[in-house]
């Protein structure tokens, strides 16, 4: 009885997903425990946190603000740039997807299968969560989510071997897709083909074909590799950019999938181009 | 009264396996990090026969696949099939010394992990290397120590009650 129940449950989840309203009334049960062994590792957090000498702190404060201060300079010229890029690309008669929700995402510190890379972080389909989003970290992509259950969520890793990403690279625009290797610090281009302009030490970033990551977020950087000629394909591999091992925030987001009107009509556009230039050109 | 207790003993002991299946071990322990929650059930099969039975092994499967993230019924098929052999065998496996024991609870490891094996390489045929069956051999090291400490846990509360 058993068996053939299992099996049949096999099956079904096999060819699809009509098993996942089970999965997430069961995950109400078992959801708990995530939690509670994360306990004490997130208790170890809080209580470094609340141990930490006032200088520290003080320290830790001015630092922090020092480099708001950098980041916020940074965004007011971002933003011009946005709005330059817009109106650039409403010239090429072109759209451009722009702003991105983010939730911020904690990681449970718990281990669920050894040999696949997915992480369980805490936030779940109560915040909105959906399967196929992408997540980043400070420093780049690190995944996507992989399974949205009601309280947590499982998110595979681009170094997954079973993950691969639509990449670009920066410096050329040279399209292709980064596979990942089953190591938590190396990605593998296998679909470049040796006489490839790609140099070691350049960023790639996500090209946003493919519809699930946006564009323009950094996934790596190319290593250092040899051409063999007599090979087809380049073994070419990168790094991942973001702290694949070591971070505990991450940062889900909604693409914006509708996409910034074009301004269509070019005497529309002349007026708030003039408008915007005017007093930075004179 | 008696039935509580015994619920409550299991319960417990499969929450704390479950725990312990998910624990994130510093480096390369991880890779050694034996199938606690089929020990566990294995230990309760053979200790209270009469109760624990294939339905319960099958349930508490179906949990863990839900917990590990893992394709739906993969636990639960080897769980219920390791738990039959268990439960035939609960008489002969009651009067084996450790290392016995120790020898069906490596056989019945190494059947879970190949079910698991078989169902992985059906769904994408990655390759696996070694490290793979370290679990197996980890939860056969871990067998008597679990045997122990669970007997003395289930005995604790059962002699006030039941004098077996």
């Amino acid at each position: 009885m058993a068996v053939i129940s299992s099996i049949a449950l096999l099956v079904t989840e096999y060819r699809g997903s009509q098993l996942n309203a089970l999965r997430m009334s069961l995950s109400y049960v078992v959801d708990p425990l995530k939690y509670a062994v994360d306990l004490p590792s997130s208790l170890v957090n809080r209580a470094s946190e609340s141990l930490g000498s006032y200088a520290t702190l003080i320290k830790e404060n001015s630092d922090l603000r020092d480099e708001q201060l950098i980041r916020q300079t940074q965004l007011l010229k971002l933003e011009a740039l946005e709005k330059e890029n817009v109106r650039l690309r409403a010239l090429l008669e072109n759209s451009f997807k722009l702003g991105e929700q983010v939730l911020i995402a904690e990681l449970l510190s718990i281990n669920t299968v050894p040999y696949e890379h997915i992480l369980v972080v805490n936030k779940g389909t109560h915040f909105g969560v959906h399967p196929h989003q992408p997540v980043l970290d400070a420093n780049g992509v690190v995944g996507q989510v992989f399974r949205a259950l009601p309280l947590t969520s499982e998110i595979m890793l681009i170094t997954d071997p079973n993950h691969a990403i639509p990449v670009q690279i920066n410096r050329n625009g040279l399209l292709t897709i980064a596979v990942g290797s089953g190591q938590l610090n190396q990605l593998n281009l296998p679909f470049l083909p040796s006489n490839a302009d790609v140099r070691p030490g350049d960023l790639l970033i996500t090209s946003g074909l493919g519809g699930t990551f946006p564009q323009g977020y950094p996934v790596g950087v190319i290593d250092e590799f040899t051409t063999e000629p007599n090979k087809l394909s380049a073994g070419i591999t990168a790094t991942p950019k973001s702290l694949l091992d070591r971070n505990r925030e991450l940062m889900i987001i909604w693409s914006n999938s509708t996409p910034v009107p074009l301004i269509s009509k070019p005497n529309n556009t002349e007026p708030t181009t003039t408008n915007t230039h005017a007093p930075a050109d004179e | 009264m008696n039935k509580t207790i015994w619920f409550c003993q299991v319960t417990l002991t499969v929450i704390v396996a479950m725990c312990l299946r998910i624990a994130p071990w510093s480096g390369s322990w991880e890779l050694f990090n034996p199938d606690w929650v089929l020990l566990t059930l294995i230990y309760w099969s053979i200790a209270l026969p009469e109760r624990v039975g294939i339905f319960h092994a099958w349930a508490i499967g179906l949990l863990t696949d839900v917990l590990t993230g893992q394709l739906f019924g993969q636990h639960a098929l080897a769980y219920s099939l390791v738990i039959y052999a268990c439960l035939k065998l609960h008489k002969r496996l009651r009067q084996y010394s450790f290392v016995q024991q120790g020898f069906f609870v490596f056989c019945g490891l190494l059947l879970s992990q190949l079910l698991f094996f078989f169902i992985k390489n059906l769904r994408n045929p990655a390759e696996l290397n070694a490290d793979f069956w370290l679990p197996v051999l980890a939860g056969t090291v871990c067998w008597p120590l679990l045997c122990v400490l669970l007997r003395c846990f289930h005995l604790s509360k059962q002699t006030d009650i039941e004098h077996r």
